[in-house]
Protein backbone atom coordinates (compact mmCIF):
# COMPACT_ATOMS: atom_id res chain seq x y z
CA UNK A 1 0.00 0.00 0.00
CA UNK A 2 1.73 3.16 -1.25
CA UNK A 3 -1.49 5.34 -1.40
CA UNK A 4 -3.48 6.78 1.86
CA UNK A 5 -6.62 8.28 0.97
CA UNK A 6 -7.38 11.73 2.62
CA UNK A 7 -10.59 13.05 2.91
CA UNK A 8 -12.30 16.24 3.48
CA UNK A 9 -15.58 17.64 3.74
CA UNK A 10 -16.29 20.26 0.75
CA UNK A 11 -19.54 22.37 0.06
CA UNK A 12 -20.88 20.51 -2.97
CA UNK A 13 -20.48 23.97 -5.32
CA UNK A 14 -16.52 23.38 -5.42
CA UNK A 15 -16.80 20.44 -7.41
CA UNK A 16 -19.52 21.49 -9.80
CA UNK A 17 -18.81 21.69 -13.25
CA UNK A 18 -19.19 24.68 -16.17
CA UNK A 19 -17.42 27.95 -15.97
CA UNK A 20 -19.37 29.63 -12.97
CA UNK A 21 -18.02 31.70 -10.27
CA UNK A 22 -19.07 31.46 -6.68
CA UNK A 23 -18.66 33.57 -3.88
CA UNK A 24 -20.04 33.47 0.01
CA UNK A 25 -19.55 29.64 0.11
CA UNK A 26 -22.10 29.12 -2.66
CA UNK A 27 -24.83 31.43 -1.49
CA UNK A 28 -23.55 33.72 -4.83
CA UNK A 29 -23.34 32.18 -8.42
CA UNK A 30 -22.63 34.35 -11.44
CA UNK A 31 -20.74 34.04 -14.85
CA UNK A 32 -17.12 34.19 -15.04
CA UNK A 33 -16.64 37.12 -16.93
CA UNK A 34 -18.37 40.29 -14.39
CA UNK A 35 -16.53 43.10 -15.91
CA UNK A 36 -19.73 44.99 -17.22
CA UNK A 37 -21.34 43.98 -14.18
CA UNK A 38 -19.08 46.47 -12.16
CA UNK A 39 -19.45 49.06 -15.34
CA UNK A 40 -23.46 48.53 -14.60
CA UNK A 41 -23.44 48.73 -10.94
CA UNK A 42 -21.09 51.43 -11.53
CA UNK A 43 -23.48 53.80 -13.64
CA UNK A 44 -26.57 53.11 -11.71
CA UNK A 45 -24.57 53.87 -8.64
CA UNK A 46 -23.23 56.84 -9.91
CA UNK A 47 -25.62 58.21 -11.66
CA UNK A 48 -27.84 57.81 -8.69
CA UNK A 49 -25.59 59.07 -5.96
CA UNK A 50 -25.32 62.34 -8.38
CA UNK A 51 -28.81 62.60 -8.56
CA UNK A 52 -28.87 62.68 -4.67
CA UNK A 53 -26.28 65.47 -4.09
CA UNK A 54 -27.11 67.75 -6.75
CA UNK A 55 -30.81 68.29 -7.85
CA UNK A 56 -32.26 66.61 -4.62
CA UNK A 57 -31.72 69.07 -2.16
CA UNK A 58 -33.21 71.97 -4.58
CA UNK A 59 -36.01 69.82 -5.43
CA UNK A 60 -37.01 68.62 -1.79
CA UNK A 61 -36.83 72.71 -1.02
CA UNK A 62 -38.36 74.12 -3.79
CA UNK A 63 -40.96 71.12 -5.27
CA UNK A 64 -41.41 68.29 -2.70
CA UNK A 65 -39.72 66.16 -0.24
CA UNK A 66 -41.28 63.27 -1.65
CA UNK A 67 -39.40 63.08 -4.87
CA UNK A 68 -35.99 62.35 -3.27
CA UNK A 69 -38.21 59.30 -1.29
CA UNK A 70 -39.40 58.14 -3.93
CA UNK A 71 -35.87 58.12 -5.89
CA UNK A 72 -34.50 56.40 -3.07
CA UNK A 73 -37.24 54.02 -2.85
CA UNK A 74 -36.85 53.29 -6.59
CA UNK A 75 -32.88 52.80 -6.33
CA UNK A 76 -33.58 50.36 -3.69
CA UNK A 77 -35.83 48.25 -5.76
CA UNK A 78 -33.38 48.86 -8.59
CA UNK A 79 -30.29 47.59 -7.19
CA UNK A 80 -32.60 44.58 -4.81
CA UNK A 81 -33.38 43.48 -8.40
CA UNK A 82 -30.48 43.83 -10.41
CA UNK A 83 -28.30 41.88 -7.17
CA UNK A 84 -31.17 39.30 -7.26
CA UNK A 85 -30.84 38.47 -10.98
CA UNK A 86 -27.60 38.48 -11.04
CA UNK A 87 -26.52 36.49 -7.78
CA UNK A 88 -29.43 33.99 -8.00
CA UNK A 89 -29.25 30.35 -10.18
CA UNK A 90 -30.78 31.03 -13.53
CA UNK A 91 -32.38 27.21 -13.25
CA UNK A 92 -29.03 25.56 -14.36
CA UNK A 93 -29.53 21.98 -14.97
CA UNK A 94 -26.72 19.35 -13.31
CA UNK A 95 -25.29 17.12 -15.77
CA UNK A 96 -26.40 13.61 -15.35
CA UNK A 97 -24.18 11.34 -12.81
CA UNK A 98 -22.20 8.19 -15.19
CA UNK A 99 -25.20 5.90 -14.65
CA UNK A 100 -28.05 8.01 -15.83
CA UNK A 101 -25.73 8.86 -18.98
CA UNK A 102 -24.87 5.52 -20.24
CA UNK A 103 -28.92 4.48 -19.15
CA UNK A 104 -29.42 7.42 -22.07
CA UNK A 105 -26.89 6.06 -24.32
CA UNK A 106 -28.59 2.32 -24.27
CA UNK A 107 -31.64 3.52 -25.29
CA UNK A 108 -30.44 5.81 -27.77
CA UNK A 109 -28.77 2.77 -29.25
CA UNK A 110 -31.77 0.74 -28.93
CA UNK A 111 -33.58 3.21 -30.64
CA UNK A 112 -30.84 3.69 -33.58
CA UNK A 113 -30.70 -0.10 -34.14
CA UNK A 114 -27.53 -1.29 -36.03
CA UNK A 115 -25.92 1.57 -37.90
CA UNK A 116 -24.04 0.11 -41.34
CA UNK A 117 -20.31 0.54 -40.82
CA UNK A 118 -18.94 4.11 -42.26
CA UNK A 119 -22.17 5.95 -41.73
CA UNK A 120 -22.76 8.33 -39.42
CA UNK A 121 -25.17 7.70 -36.35
CA UNK A 122 -28.64 9.83 -36.76
CA UNK A 123 -28.43 12.84 -34.32
CA UNK A 124 -29.69 12.15 -30.78
CA UNK A 125 -32.88 13.99 -31.30
CA UNK A 126 -35.95 13.17 -28.95
CA UNK A 127 -39.74 14.03 -29.63
CA UNK A 128 -42.30 15.00 -27.90
CA UNK A 129 -45.64 16.01 -28.09
CA UNK A 130 -46.83 19.08 -26.40
CA UNK A 131 -50.45 20.40 -26.66
CA UNK A 132 -50.64 18.73 -29.57
CA UNK A 133 -47.09 19.83 -31.57
CA UNK A 134 -44.24 17.66 -32.28
CA UNK A 135 -41.25 19.35 -30.46
CA UNK A 136 -37.37 18.28 -30.56
CA UNK A 137 -35.94 17.59 -27.60
CA UNK A 138 -31.74 17.96 -28.32
CA UNK A 139 -28.94 16.17 -26.49
CA UNK A 140 -26.37 17.58 -24.90
CA UNK A 141 -23.16 16.17 -25.54
CA UNK A 142 -21.54 18.18 -22.32
CA UNK A 143 -24.26 17.44 -20.20
CA UNK A 144 -25.02 14.07 -21.25
CA UNK A 145 -28.64 14.78 -20.93
CA UNK A 146 -31.72 15.61 -23.43
CA UNK A 147 -32.38 18.98 -22.69
CA UNK A 148 -36.27 19.49 -21.51
CA UNK A 149 -38.02 21.72 -23.92
CA UNK A 150 -36.91 25.20 -23.91
CA UNK A 151 -33.46 24.48 -22.28
CA UNK A 152 -30.62 25.69 -24.04
CA UNK A 153 -26.98 25.06 -23.02
CA UNK A 154 -24.38 28.37 -22.47
CA UNK A 155 -21.36 28.03 -23.83
CA UNK A 156 -20.40 31.11 -21.70
CA UNK A 157 -21.07 29.62 -18.55
CA UNK A 158 -20.84 25.84 -19.97
CA UNK A 159 -24.20 24.75 -18.46
CA UNK A 160 -27.59 23.54 -19.22
CA UNK A 161 -30.65 26.29 -18.32
CA UNK A 162 -33.90 25.57 -18.16
CA UNK A 163 -36.28 27.60 -19.73
CA UNK A 164 -33.06 29.55 -20.85
CA UNK A 165 -33.36 33.51 -22.49
CA UNK A 166 -30.03 34.38 -22.50
CA UNK A 167 -26.79 35.19 -21.32
CA UNK A 168 -26.80 38.95 -20.26
CA UNK A 169 -23.28 40.03 -19.56
CA UNK A 170 -24.03 43.67 -18.11
CA UNK A 171 -26.07 41.76 -15.07
CA UNK A 172 -23.47 38.81 -15.67
CA UNK A 173 -25.43 35.79 -15.34
CA UNK A 174 -27.65 33.73 -17.45
CA UNK A 175 -31.17 34.73 -17.27
CA UNK A 176 -33.19 31.65 -17.26
CA UNK A 177 -36.20 30.31 -15.52
CA UNK A 178 -35.44 31.11 -11.95
CA UNK A 179 -34.50 34.61 -12.21
CA UNK A 180 -36.49 35.90 -15.31
CA UNK A 181 -38.85 37.73 -13.54
CA UNK A 182 -36.16 39.78 -11.23
CA UNK A 183 -34.32 40.35 -14.83
CA UNK A 184 -37.87 41.91 -16.14
CA UNK A 185 -38.56 44.14 -13.00
CA UNK A 186 -35.13 44.94 -13.44
CA UNK A 187 -35.02 46.76 -16.74
CA UNK A 188 -38.47 47.58 -15.54
CA UNK A 189 -37.79 49.67 -12.89
CA UNK A 190 -34.43 50.80 -14.68
CA UNK A 191 -36.17 52.24 -17.09
CA UNK A 192 -38.53 53.97 -14.57
CA UNK A 193 -35.30 55.43 -13.06
CA UNK A 194 -33.78 56.55 -15.52
CA UNK A 195 -37.44 58.32 -16.82
CA UNK A 196 -37.66 59.76 -13.28
CA UNK A 197 -34.14 61.15 -12.97
CA UNK A 198 -33.77 62.93 -16.49
CA UNK A 199 -37.18 64.39 -15.99
CA UNK A 200 -36.46 66.11 -12.42
CA UNK A 201 -32.73 66.72 -14.18
CA UNK A 202 -34.84 68.89 -16.62
CA UNK A 203 -37.12 70.13 -14.19
CA UNK A 204 -34.31 71.24 -12.11
CA UNK A 205 -32.16 72.93 -14.92
CA UNK A 206 -35.36 74.88 -16.18
CA UNK A 207 -36.34 75.90 -12.93
CA UNK A 208 -32.79 77.04 -11.65
CA UNK A 209 -32.49 78.64 -14.50
CA UNK A 210 -35.45 80.58 -14.31
CA UNK A 211 -34.12 82.20 -11.64
CA UNK A 212 -30.40 82.01 -12.51
CA UNK A 213 -29.31 82.01 -16.04
CA UNK A 214 -29.01 78.37 -17.95
CA UNK A 215 -25.07 78.71 -18.10
CA UNK A 216 -24.65 79.62 -13.86
CA UNK A 217 -26.99 76.84 -13.39
CA UNK A 218 -24.57 74.12 -15.03
CA UNK A 219 -21.69 75.57 -13.20
CA UNK A 220 -24.00 75.63 -9.56
CA UNK A 221 -24.85 71.65 -10.78
CA UNK A 222 -22.06 70.09 -13.09
CA UNK A 223 -23.50 66.52 -11.94
CA UNK A 224 -26.38 67.22 -13.84
CA UNK A 225 -24.69 67.39 -18.05
CA UNK A 226 -23.49 64.16 -16.38
CA UNK A 227 -26.61 62.25 -15.36
CA UNK A 228 -28.56 64.12 -18.44
CA UNK A 229 -25.84 62.28 -20.58
CA UNK A 230 -26.41 58.70 -19.34
CA UNK A 231 -29.89 58.90 -18.79
CA UNK A 232 -30.21 59.88 -22.62
CA UNK A 233 -28.55 56.88 -23.78
CA UNK A 234 -29.82 54.56 -21.39
CA UNK A 235 -33.29 55.49 -21.38
CA UNK A 236 -33.22 54.27 -25.62
CA UNK A 237 -31.36 50.86 -24.51
CA UNK A 238 -33.04 49.82 -21.34
CA UNK A 239 -36.48 51.07 -22.66
CA UNK A 240 -36.26 49.55 -25.90
CA UNK A 241 -35.71 46.20 -24.02
CA UNK A 242 -38.12 46.42 -21.36
CA UNK A 243 -40.88 46.78 -24.32
CA UNK A 244 -38.91 44.02 -25.69
CA UNK A 245 -39.58 42.09 -23.11
CA UNK A 246 -43.01 42.63 -22.24
CA UNK A 247 -43.70 41.71 -26.05
CA UNK A 248 -42.11 38.20 -25.35
CA UNK A 249 -43.92 38.11 -22.18
CA UNK A 250 -47.13 38.59 -23.97
CA UNK A 251 -46.24 35.99 -26.12
CA UNK A 252 -45.11 33.60 -23.96
CA UNK A 253 -41.65 33.33 -25.88
CA UNK A 254 -37.75 33.33 -24.70
CA UNK A 255 -35.36 35.55 -26.03
CA UNK A 256 -34.09 32.33 -27.36
CA UNK A 257 -36.92 31.10 -29.27
CA UNK A 258 -37.61 34.55 -30.79
CA UNK A 259 -33.55 34.87 -32.24
CA UNK A 260 -33.65 31.14 -33.92
CA UNK A 261 -37.05 31.70 -34.82
CA UNK A 262 -38.68 28.31 -33.60
CA UNK A 263 -42.10 29.74 -33.14
CA UNK A 264 -42.39 31.85 -36.29
CA UNK A 265 -43.36 31.59 -39.78
CA UNK A 266 -46.45 29.61 -41.01
CA UNK A 267 -44.47 25.95 -41.39
CA UNK A 268 -43.48 26.45 -38.18
CA UNK A 269 -44.62 24.71 -35.37
CA UNK A 270 -46.84 27.41 -33.42
CA UNK A 271 -45.25 27.78 -29.57
CA UNK A 272 -47.28 24.97 -27.79
CA UNK A 273 -46.69 27.30 -24.31
CA UNK A 274 -48.21 29.65 -24.98
CA UNK A 275 -51.89 30.58 -23.34
CA UNK A 276 -53.29 32.29 -26.59
CA UNK A 277 -54.29 35.03 -23.72
CA UNK A 278 -52.09 37.73 -23.04
CA UNK A 279 -52.80 38.31 -19.25
CA UNK A 280 -52.47 34.35 -18.86
CA UNK A 281 -49.06 34.61 -20.06
CA UNK A 282 -47.74 37.57 -18.65
CA UNK A 283 -49.39 36.11 -15.15
CA UNK A 284 -47.63 32.81 -15.95
CA UNK A 285 -44.19 34.38 -16.43
CA UNK A 286 -44.20 36.58 -13.69
CA UNK A 287 -46.71 35.67 -11.22
CA UNK A 288 -45.65 31.73 -11.75
CA UNK A 289 -44.33 29.96 -8.30
CA UNK A 290 -40.76 30.41 -7.30
CA UNK A 291 -38.47 27.65 -8.88
CA UNK A 292 -36.21 25.68 -6.50
CA UNK A 293 -32.94 25.48 -7.32
CA UNK A 294 -31.55 22.14 -7.80
CA UNK A 295 -28.21 22.76 -7.39
CA UNK A 296 -27.56 21.95 -4.28
CA UNK A 297 -24.37 24.83 -3.78
CA UNK A 298 -24.14 24.70 0.00
CA UNK A 299 -24.88 20.95 0.85
CA UNK A 300 -21.84 18.68 2.21
CA UNK A 301 -19.69 16.21 0.41
CA UNK A 302 -16.59 13.93 1.48
CA UNK A 303 -14.13 14.86 -0.84
CA UNK A 304 -11.41 11.72 -1.57
CA UNK A 305 -7.85 12.29 -2.57
CA UNK A 306 -5.52 9.95 -2.66
CA UNK A 307 -1.94 10.74 -1.82
CA UNK A 308 1.07 8.98 -1.20
CA UNK A 309 2.66 8.09 1.79
CA UNK A 310 6.11 7.63 2.63
CA UNK A 311 7.48 4.46 3.62
CA UNK A 312 8.04 4.89 7.15
CA UNK A 313 4.74 6.78 8.61
CA UNK A 314 3.30 4.04 6.07
CA UNK A 315 1.72 1.59 8.45
CA UNK A 316 0.15 4.49 10.92
CA UNK A 317 -0.97 6.92 8.35
CA UNK A 318 -2.44 4.07 6.59
CA UNK A 319 -4.60 3.17 9.67
CA UNK A 320 -5.63 6.30 10.06
CA UNK A 321 -6.54 6.48 6.59
CA UNK A 322 -8.20 3.67 6.83
CA UNK A 323 -10.63 4.98 9.90
CA UNK A 324 -10.99 8.33 7.63
CA UNK A 325 -12.10 6.36 4.29
CA UNK A 326 -14.44 4.06 6.65
CA UNK A 327 -15.78 7.63 8.55
CA UNK A 328 -16.27 8.52 4.45
CA UNK A 329 -17.80 5.66 3.01
CA UNK A 330 -19.65 5.74 6.34
CA UNK A 331 -20.79 9.05 5.67
CA UNK A 332 -22.20 8.50 2.48
CA UNK A 333 -26.23 8.94 2.12
CA UNK A 334 -27.78 7.20 -0.96
CA UNK A 335 -30.92 6.73 0.66
CA UNK A 336 -33.12 9.83 1.81
CA UNK A 337 -33.57 7.54 5.40
CA UNK A 338 -30.50 8.04 7.12
CA UNK A 339 -29.45 4.64 8.55
CA UNK A 340 -29.83 4.07 12.38
CA UNK A 341 -28.74 1.53 14.48
CA UNK A 342 -30.94 -0.70 16.25
CA UNK A 343 -30.41 -3.53 19.19
CA UNK A 344 -30.71 -5.80 16.27
CA UNK A 345 -27.76 -4.36 14.70
CA UNK A 346 -24.11 -6.31 15.34
CA UNK A 347 -21.79 -3.58 17.02
CA UNK A 348 -19.40 -3.56 14.15
CA UNK A 349 -22.30 -2.56 11.55
CA UNK A 350 -23.18 1.01 13.61
CA UNK A 351 -22.61 3.46 11.09
CA UNK A 352 -21.80 6.89 12.40
CA UNK A 353 -24.84 8.62 13.24
CA UNK A 354 -22.89 12.14 13.27
CA UNK A 355 -22.71 11.85 9.62
CA UNK A 356 -25.93 10.75 8.96
CA UNK A 357 -27.08 13.46 10.59
CA UNK A 358 -25.52 16.25 8.55
CA UNK A 359 -27.76 16.07 5.33
CA UNK A 360 -25.62 15.03 2.83
CA UNK A 361 -28.53 13.65 0.53
CA UNK A 362 -26.75 12.93 -2.81
CA UNK A 363 -23.89 10.31 -2.91
CA UNK A 364 -20.67 11.75 -4.07
CA UNK A 365 -19.85 11.14 -7.40
CA UNK A 366 -16.05 10.09 -7.78
CA UNK A 367 -16.47 7.27 -5.90
CA UNK A 368 -17.28 3.77 -8.23
CA UNK A 369 -20.83 2.64 -8.32
CA UNK A 370 -20.68 -0.32 -6.30
CA UNK A 371 -19.32 2.04 -3.43
CA UNK A 372 -22.94 3.90 -3.65
CA UNK A 373 -24.32 0.70 -1.61
CA UNK A 374 -25.38 2.67 1.56
CA UNK A 375 -23.44 2.04 4.60
CA UNK A 376 -24.43 -0.12 6.79
CA UNK A 377 -22.79 -4.20 6.30
CA UNK A 378 -20.01 -4.23 8.17
CA UNK A 379 -17.75 -1.33 7.74
CA UNK A 380 -14.18 -2.40 7.49
CA UNK A 381 -15.75 -4.51 4.38
CA UNK A 382 -17.06 -1.43 3.02
CA UNK A 383 -13.70 0.39 3.39
CA UNK A 384 -11.49 -2.06 2.04
CA UNK A 385 -14.00 -2.51 -0.66
CA UNK A 386 -13.85 1.22 -1.42
CA UNK A 387 -10.16 1.84 -0.96
CA UNK A 388 -9.79 -1.70 -3.49
CA UNK A 389 -12.36 -0.14 -6.05
CA UNK A 390 -10.06 3.11 -5.98
CA UNK A 391 -6.56 1.68 -6.13
CA UNK A 392 -8.04 -0.68 -9.43
CA UNK A 393 -8.47 3.00 -10.85
CA UNK B 1 -8.69 -2.12 12.38
CA UNK B 2 -10.15 0.02 15.12
CA UNK B 3 -13.31 -0.39 16.02
CA UNK B 4 -15.70 2.31 15.22
CA UNK B 5 -17.35 4.51 18.57
CA UNK B 6 -21.23 4.48 18.25
CA UNK B 7 -22.68 7.67 17.87
CA UNK B 8 -25.63 8.50 19.87
CA UNK B 9 -28.95 7.78 18.05
CA UNK B 10 -32.28 8.61 18.32
CA UNK B 11 -34.10 5.56 19.30
CA UNK B 12 -37.26 5.97 18.43
CA UNK B 13 -36.46 5.87 14.47
CA UNK B 14 -34.86 2.55 15.01
CA UNK B 15 -37.46 0.53 14.57
CA UNK B 16 -38.53 2.18 11.73
CA UNK B 17 -35.38 1.54 9.14
CA UNK B 18 -35.16 -1.73 11.10
CA UNK B 19 -36.44 -3.42 7.16
CA UNK B 20 -34.13 -0.76 5.48
CA UNK B 21 -31.20 -1.94 7.23
CA UNK B 22 -31.64 -5.38 6.13
CA UNK B 23 -31.99 -5.02 2.67
CA UNK B 24 -28.41 -3.23 3.33
CA UNK B 25 -26.56 -5.51 4.99
CA UNK B 26 -27.58 -8.47 2.81
CA UNK B 27 -27.96 -6.58 -0.66
CA UNK B 28 -25.49 -4.96 -3.40
CA UNK B 29 -26.63 -2.75 -6.36
CA UNK B 30 -27.69 -4.32 -9.10
CA UNK B 31 -29.24 -2.12 -11.64
CA UNK B 32 -30.53 1.46 -11.87
CA UNK B 33 -34.28 2.84 -13.52
CA UNK B 34 -34.79 5.95 -14.65
CA UNK B 35 -38.37 7.33 -14.81
CA UNK B 36 -38.40 10.09 -17.33
CA UNK B 37 -40.31 13.21 -17.50
CA UNK B 38 -43.71 13.34 -19.18
CA UNK B 39 -43.55 16.41 -21.09
CA UNK B 40 -46.99 16.41 -23.18
CA UNK B 41 -48.57 18.70 -21.34
CA UNK B 42 -46.00 21.62 -20.97
CA UNK B 43 -43.41 21.87 -19.34
CA UNK B 44 -44.51 21.55 -15.62
CA UNK B 45 -43.01 18.74 -13.98
CA UNK B 46 -44.42 15.36 -14.74
CA UNK B 47 -43.05 12.11 -14.71
CA UNK B 48 -44.20 9.33 -17.48
CA UNK B 49 -46.31 6.10 -15.25
CA UNK B 50 -44.82 3.73 -17.99
CA UNK B 51 -44.25 0.90 -16.07
CA UNK B 52 -40.38 -0.10 -16.78
CA UNK B 53 -39.58 -3.67 -17.52
CA UNK B 54 -37.05 -3.81 -15.18
CA UNK B 55 -39.24 -3.73 -12.35
CA UNK B 56 -41.82 -6.23 -13.48
CA UNK B 57 -40.33 -9.27 -11.40
CA UNK B 58 -39.81 -7.03 -8.34
CA UNK B 59 -43.03 -4.80 -7.61
CA UNK B 60 -46.46 -4.30 -8.60
CA UNK B 61 -47.76 -2.26 -11.67
CA UNK B 62 -50.02 -0.59 -9.43
CA UNK B 63 -47.97 0.36 -6.49
CA UNK B 64 -45.57 1.90 -9.18
CA UNK B 65 -47.82 3.79 -10.48
CA UNK B 66 -49.34 4.96 -7.81
CA UNK B 67 -46.10 6.33 -6.41
CA UNK B 68 -45.41 8.00 -9.72
CA UNK B 69 -48.80 9.58 -9.89
CA UNK B 70 -48.81 10.79 -6.22
CA UNK B 71 -45.79 12.46 -6.85
CA UNK B 72 -46.94 14.31 -10.14
CA UNK B 73 -49.69 15.24 -8.18
CA UNK B 74 -47.53 16.78 -5.76
CA UNK B 75 -45.34 18.37 -8.28
CA UNK B 76 -48.76 20.12 -10.16
CA UNK B 77 -49.59 20.94 -6.38
CA UNK B 78 -46.11 23.34 -6.51
CA UNK B 79 -46.55 24.43 -10.04
CA UNK B 80 -50.29 25.59 -9.93
CA UNK B 81 -50.11 28.80 -10.98
CA UNK B 82 -53.95 30.30 -9.15
CA UNK B 83 -55.03 32.62 -6.29
CA UNK B 84 -52.34 31.58 -4.01
CA UNK B 85 -48.94 32.13 -6.41
CA UNK B 86 -50.43 34.93 -7.48
CA UNK B 87 -50.77 36.39 -4.03
CA UNK B 88 -47.40 35.19 -3.27
CA UNK B 89 -45.70 36.57 -6.35
CA UNK B 90 -47.59 40.34 -5.91
CA UNK B 91 -46.30 40.01 -1.74
CA UNK B 92 -43.11 39.27 -2.77
CA UNK B 93 -42.96 41.86 -5.38
CA UNK B 94 -43.99 44.37 -3.11
CA UNK B 95 -40.86 43.48 -0.89
CA UNK B 96 -38.61 43.68 -3.31
CA UNK B 97 -38.34 39.76 -2.87
CA UNK B 98 -36.65 40.48 0.42
CA UNK B 99 -39.57 38.38 2.10
CA UNK B 100 -38.15 35.30 0.90
CA UNK B 101 -35.43 35.58 3.00
CA UNK B 102 -37.57 34.46 6.28
CA UNK B 103 -40.21 32.94 4.61
CA UNK B 104 -40.66 29.53 2.91
CA UNK B 105 -41.78 29.86 -0.40
CA UNK B 106 -45.00 27.16 -1.47
CA UNK B 107 -43.32 25.56 -3.43
CA UNK B 108 -39.67 24.60 -1.02
CA UNK B 109 -42.84 23.68 1.78
CA UNK B 110 -44.13 21.00 -1.34
CA UNK B 111 -40.73 19.77 -1.60
CA UNK B 112 -40.77 19.09 1.76
CA UNK B 113 -43.57 16.88 1.57
CA UNK B 114 -41.81 14.87 -1.63
CA UNK B 115 -39.29 13.92 0.75
CA UNK B 116 -41.35 12.87 3.43
CA UNK B 117 -43.81 10.92 0.66
CA UNK B 118 -40.57 9.05 -0.56
CA UNK B 119 -39.01 8.51 2.55
CA UNK B 120 -41.85 6.46 3.86
CA UNK B 121 -42.72 4.79 0.40
CA UNK B 122 -38.96 3.44 0.47
CA UNK B 123 -39.82 2.03 4.55
CA UNK B 124 -43.00 0.79 3.62
CA UNK B 125 -42.73 -0.49 0.10
CA UNK B 126 -39.84 -0.43 -1.79
CA UNK B 127 -36.92 -1.36 0.64
CA UNK B 128 -38.88 -4.78 1.53
CA UNK B 129 -38.63 -5.82 -2.39
CA UNK B 130 -34.89 -4.42 -2.51
CA UNK B 131 -35.73 -1.18 -4.77
CA UNK B 132 -34.96 2.60 -3.65
CA UNK B 133 -36.43 5.85 -4.51
CA UNK B 134 -33.98 8.77 -5.00
CA UNK B 135 -35.99 11.87 -4.73
CA UNK B 136 -35.94 13.87 -8.39
CA UNK B 137 -34.46 17.04 -7.02
CA UNK B 138 -31.21 15.41 -6.71
CA UNK B 139 -31.24 14.48 -10.27
CA UNK B 140 -31.95 18.17 -11.32
CA UNK B 141 -36.00 16.99 -11.22
CA UNK B 142 -35.18 15.19 -14.58
CA UNK B 143 -35.63 11.65 -13.16
CA UNK B 144 -36.79 9.51 -10.87
CA UNK B 145 -34.14 7.16 -10.23
CA UNK B 146 -35.18 3.48 -8.71
CA UNK B 147 -31.99 1.44 -7.70
CA UNK B 148 -32.64 -2.62 -7.67
CA UNK B 149 -30.78 -4.03 -5.26
CA UNK B 150 -29.86 -8.06 -5.44
CA UNK B 151 -29.88 -10.15 -2.40
CA UNK B 152 -25.74 -10.62 -2.04
CA UNK B 153 -26.40 -14.35 -1.16
CA UNK B 154 -28.03 -15.24 -4.43
CA UNK B 155 -25.69 -13.14 -6.32
CA UNK B 156 -22.15 -14.19 -7.64
CA UNK B 157 -20.43 -11.18 -6.78
CA UNK B 158 -20.83 -12.02 -3.28
CA UNK B 159 -17.81 -13.95 -3.01
CA UNK B 160 -16.57 -11.00 -4.79
CA UNK B 161 -16.51 -8.61 -1.79
CA UNK B 162 -15.95 -11.23 1.03
CA UNK B 163 -12.80 -12.11 -0.53
CA UNK B 164 -11.54 -8.63 -0.59
CA UNK B 165 -12.55 -8.36 3.41
CA UNK B 166 -11.00 -11.44 4.17
CA UNK B 167 -7.37 -10.77 2.46
CA UNK B 168 -7.14 -6.35 4.13
CA UNK B 169 -8.69 -8.22 7.37
CA UNK B 170 -7.11 -6.48 10.31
Amino acid sequence: MSAVMITRKVRKWEKLPGKNTFCCDGRVMMARQKGVFYLTLFLIIGTCSLFFAFECPYLAVHLSPAIPVFAALLFLFVMAMLLRTSFSDPGVLPRALPEEATFIEMEIEAANGNVPAGQRPPPRIRNVQINNQIVKLKYCYTCKIFRPPRASHCSICDNCVDRFDHHCPWVGNCVGKRNYRYFYLFTLSLSLLTIYIFTFDIVHVVMRSVDNGFLNTLKETPGTVLEVLVCFFTLWSVVGLTGFHTYLISLNQTTNEDIKGSWSGKNRVQNPYSHKNIIKNCCEVLCGPTYPSVLDRRGLMQDDSLVSATGAAQSSSSSNSTLQSTHAVLCLQKTTAPLIPNEHTPDDAKPSIAASAEKSPSPKEELPPASKLPPLASPETDAETSIAKDKTH
Amino acid sequence: MQGLVPTATDGNMATEFHNLQELRHSASLANKVFIQRDYSEGTTCKFQTKFPSELESRIERTLFEDTVKTLNNYYAEAEKIGGQSYLEGCLACATAYLIFLCMETRYEKVLKKIAKYIQEQNEKIYAPRGLLITDPIERGMRVIEISIYEDRGSSGSSSGSSSVSGSTAR
